[in-house]
């Protein structure tokens, strides 16, 4: 099984558009696996048709009180490092948008107090789009604040049949992207030839290099000068692995909810073979 | 005073090119770049540093080797597998939550603080800019976005700026959630794609969870006017108010790779025309 990772710093550069045009080419000839790590704002599954097999709510940790058996030591609360508790003489407050469900509380107290309940952070889909192509996503709910639980989630039980598993990260070089290419094989970094895609970029190889993956460029709305980028990846010696132009008829097809490979002539060609090396 | 957001849920649908036209519009103006994961707005704000600030936005556990004797419980406690089996510490992993620290028999786990940013003041032609560098794969942006604007409504209050204008990260999460907090009006940057709505309609959502009133954009309307009229029906059902409308159009990225605001690229250009509607709106509808 080999599971790439599709990512960039900056937001709309293209990561789900590659992601589904990776998913779609290669499962001409491999059973493909496409996880929409995005659970913020997951998109893929509005791109791909098909029948939802399973859906299933994720659980975290959210603790729970017997006010009996509680005798108001407050260990809790000081145990707690983000002030996500306060106990008073009538009531144990708990603020759920800044508690990082680390189960401190549950493991301190001495009486058995707290107990292991849990809530709904977001629900994850299974779709079956075609024989060789099936599709993973999760919502998060409305004012949670923290996706890695989900991303968490959303990465576990892949069918053993799965030949590549392509996780389509979210935006950014924070803890989302890091817990998306987390035990991926290889990740793919997708920007455009601006300013704000060679900056977003130079953030994200900084945090790629820490994590020691195998790395790779794809340039999207590629231009007849991609200097600006190629200049920047020939000095660091990062891989520039496919160009893709902008099209506008692409675009209009994508704003309705259709990708097709084969605007691009060429790419199926180039992805199949590019993926050999990968 | 009046602080406005410009939000987006949906990355790259022009957040940051818009708040910066938006900017230079202004005779004089707080900006702060909470989108600090990827920041892009001192591009085309090209901000003068005048003071910077170290950020301690976590604390981190270190184990001290020589103290420990390899009983395996703080791998046990550990929620967030940033402690191996072996008794090391994976990189990335700590939440900083001190629970393997509280629990070690032999005390050789300490809490340290973690620097994990800097956090600037800069000015820039017509006011002042916060902004920050979150350390690569650093934790919590979620309180580092709401540092940067906490020094912001600071430097606004002793400087007498009466306009604070926020660039805000992408998603739902976290350093969205911190970025809305307390502020007057958000304006969400959408687009005609069937991701672009589907987007909007969850960014919305949490304004309303979090009582802040949004103002809807749609950036590129004709790329696709069929979707752009399912944007409006669909704000007029619910309730919100639709800005403006800007074309698609390649100038935005021209002006970008001269690191230029569309303003400054294009005085007299259709998409200027557009932004200072936006910017009479805004500013009029927050007072």
């Amino acid at each position: 099984m080999k599971k790439i990772a599709v990512a960039s710093g900056k937001g709309g550069t293209g990561k789900s558009t590659v992601s589904l045009l990776f998913a779609l080419i290669l499962s001409e000839d491999y059973r493909v696996k496409l996880i929409d790590c995005d659970v913020e704002e997951p998109n893929c599954h509005l791109f791909l048709e098909g029948p939802v097999k399973k859906q299933e709510p994720v659980k975290i940790f959210s603790p729970g009180f017997d006010l009996n058996k509680c005798t108001r030591c407050k260990k809790c609360e000081e145990v707690c490092e983000f002030n996500a508790l306060v106990v008073t003489e009538k009531k144990i407050l708990h603020f759920p948008e800044l508690c990082h469900n680390c189960k401190g509380c549950l493991i301190v107290c001495p009486v058995g107090a707290v107990s292991d309940s849990y809530r709904v952070s977001g629900i994850v889909y299974d779709k079956s789009i075609d024989k060789k192509l099936s599709l993973r996503y999760a919502e998060q709910n409305i004012g949670e604040a923290k996706a890695s639980p989900l991303i968490e989630a959303i990465k576990k039980d892949i069918q053993k049949d799965v030949q590549i598993v392509i996780y389509d990260s979210p935006p950014g070089a924070g803890c989302s992207m890091v817990e998306t290419v987390n035990n991926a094989d290889y990740v793919i970094l997708i920007a455009e030839p601006t300013p704000f895609g060679l900056s977003d970029l130079k953030v994200t190889v900084e945090v790629l290099k820490k994590i020691n993956v195998r790395t790779g460029l794809v340039i999207n709305s590629s231009q007849k000068d991609n200097s600006i980028l190629t200049d920047y990846a020939s000095n660091i010696g990062l891989d520039i692995l496919l160009n893709i132009p902008y099209s506008k008829e692409f675009a209009r097809e994508y704003s309705r909810g259709i990708i097709v490979p084969d605007i691009f002539p060429g790419l199926k060609e180039s992805v199949k073979e590019l993926i050999k090396r990968l | 005073m009046k602080e406005v957001l410009v939000i987006s849920g949906k990355g790259g649908t022009g957040k940051t090119s818009i708040t910066a036209a938006l900017a230079v519009l202004q005779k004089r103006i707080a900006v702060a770049d909470c989108d600090v994961d990827a920041p892009d707005l001192h591009i085309l704000l090209k901000p003068r540093r005048k003071s910077e600030e170290e950020f301690i936005g976590m604390k981190e556990a270190f184990i001290d080797h020589s103290k420990c004797t390899n009983c395996g419980i703080c791998y046990e406690v550990c929620e967030f597998d940033a402690i191996s089996k072996d008794i090391k510490k994976i990189p990335f992993r700590c939440e900083g939550c001190g629970v393997c620290s509280w629990n070690c028999p032999a005390g050789a786990i300490k809490m340290k603080d973690t620097v994990t940013a800097k956090t600037y003041i800069a000015d820039i032609n017509n006011g002042i800019m916060v902004h920050a560098d979150l350390y690569p794969g650093a934790e919590h942006s979620g309180k580092l976005a709401s540092r940067v604007k906490e020094i912001l409504r600071q430097k606004a209050q002793a400087e007498n700026f009466n306009k604070k204008l926020i660039d805000g990260p992408p998603g739902i999460g976290c350093p969205v959630i911190s970025s809305l907090s307390g502020v007057g009006l958000a304006v969400i940057i959408t687009e005609p794609t069937v991701s672009g709505i589907h987007d909007m309609e969850r960014i919305l959502k949490l304004c309303r969870h979090f009582n802040v009133e949004p103002e809807v954009v749609i950036n590129k309307f004709d790329l696709n006017k069929e979707k752009s009229s399912e944007i409006e029906r669909y704000l007029d059902k619910e309730g919100y108010s639709l800005i403006e409308k800007i074309p698609f159009s390649r100038k935005f990225v021209d002006a970008l790779k001269k690191c230029k605001t569309i303003v400054e690229f294009e005085p007299e250009g259709i998409l200027t025309q557009k932004i200072k509607n936006i910017n009479s709106k805004i500013w009029s509808k927050n007072e």
